[in-house]
């Protein structure tokens, strides 16, 4: 790990200021997928500015929408009575984030600013049409994701809290790598007040999208038999060593059955 | 260098560290508590598991500043002599062949059973995901912490009653 100044600013405000002046800072939430990439000197910020016990864990409907403050850990989540109450999928969502230990240390705003191509959340994000809140503005899931790997966070902006639409209608699957156990492809499925929804994570090189092919099948007749002829072009699917692009379009395919039939 | 205070089974330490060196790096060289071990490196195997304010967390994906004014729990706070339940079922289902990834699976054992009581195999094997033993002895793993949870479950519940 290459070596760095540690700041500890006492507040939000304090540390998106200081964030702001330093030249390459970078936020510390639970560091999960930071720490990693510094420790392979992927990473190499010339600052680390810890948001420990900065950022917000409350849990709350905010309308009709459940907001989750950026500190929550997946843990939190994932055991959380209104989580479980008003957006099962989710707290199932959070429940399968790494492992255990990772869970107990990485966020929800520290996974959604890192946007690795393959993050659970970002499925969540696009089914459910999520907000990002930050320190000066609320973002939309479509401006927010802005490629693998970079959002639309400005330096010395930090993520303070997201909402998502709720319903007990709603699924999420994915396929794991067999030997790294990392997501390959996960599909969320949500059928909304307005018409369903299924969304798609670790398919594309560009992040997370919404399938729309398999909304408008679902439209017509919400049901496993509905979406079973989907054909998710290949053209669209990112290739690595162990996924290329037709098994992945493949997974997809398949992930779709069976979040509907999940739901 | 930056000053760092923390509790570690039970004792408050202070040292002044890089701010890079990571937890797992803290309690062997700084410490010399040599029982969490360092295995991959990348987060991966869960040798260096250890519990933070109560809760398992890989120490090679903490920095040791990140811990400042929290509570650590190694492997050698457990208990002082390796007659812990969980520790205890680990020696009677022989939960171990060259011991490497042991004290990290005996760290995420104790986190299974506070957090699923006494768990079927599947849950356990479910919650195992973060933890590798290169020996691939998960038979016996499974069923020491499987054992281990009951043992532990009823030595806290004897102890509140």
């Amino acid at each position: 790990m290459h070596s760095f100044e540690y700041h500890t600013p006492k507040t939000l405000k304090a540390a998106a200021k200081l964030a702001a002046s330093l030249g390459r800072p970078a936020f510390l939430a639970g560091g999960q997928t930071l720490l990693p990439e510094m420790k392979g000197r992927r990473a190499a910020p010339s600052d680390l500015v810890t948001l420990s016990g900065l950022l917000s864990k409350k849990i709350k409907m905010s309308g009709d929408t459940l907001l989750i403050g950026a500190g929550a850990t997946h843990a939190e989540i994932a055991e959380d009575p209104l989580v479980t109450k008003h957006l099962p999928a989710l707290a199932d969502l959070a429940s399968q984030v790494g492992d255990p230990q990772v869970r107990h240390r990485g966020t929800l705003g520290g996974s959604l600013a890192a946007n690795v191509p393959a993050g659970d959340y970002q499925a969540a994000c696009w089914a459910l049409d999520a907000e990002i809140h930050t320190v000066t503005r609320v973002i939309s899931t479509r401006d927010f994701f802005t490629g693998a790997g970079t959002t639309a966070l400005e330096k010395g902006e930090i993520v303070t809290a997201v909402t998502f639409r709720t319903t007990n209608k709603a699924y999420f699957t994915k396929i794991l790598d067999p030997a790294a156990r990392s997501p390959l492809v996960g599909v969320f499925v949500a059928l909304l007040e307005d018409g369903p929804r299924i969304a798609v994570s670790g398919a594309r090189s560009t992040g997370a999208y919404r399938h729309e092919a398999a909304e408008a099948a679902l439209t017509q007749d919400f049901s496993v038999t509905a979406v079973e002829d989907i054909k998710t072009p290949e053209g669209e699917m990112m290739s690595t060593l162990y996924a290329d692009e037709r098994y992945r379009a493949h997974l997809v395919n398949i992930l779709i059955r069976r979040a509907v039939g999940g739901c | 260098m930056t000053q760092v205070s923390m509790t570690v089974n039970g004792k408050m330490v202070s040292k002044d560290i890089d701010p890079r060196m990571l937890l797992v790096d803290f309690l062997r060289e700084k410490l010399t508590l040599t029982g969490t071990h360092t295995g991959c490196e990348t987060s991966h195997c869960g040798a260096c598991t250890l519990h933070v304010d109560g809760r398992a967390v890989k120490s090679c994906t903490m920095l040791a500043v990140e811990c400042d004014g929290r509570d650590i729990l190694t492997v050698e706070g457990v208990s002082a002599d390796g007659s812990h339940p969980m520790q205890k079922a680990f020696t009677d289902h022989h939960g171990l062949q060259c011991g490497y990834c042991t004290s990290g699976m005996i760290m995420i054992g104790l986190d299974i059973a506070k957090r699923h009581g006494t768990p079927d195999r599947e849950t356990i094997r479910t919650e195992l995901k973060g933890n590798i033993c290169r020996c691939t002895g998960y038979q016996n793993i499974v069923s020491a912490i499987e054992a281990g949870a009951v043992a532990t479950t009823d030595a806290v519940e004897n102890e509140d009653a």
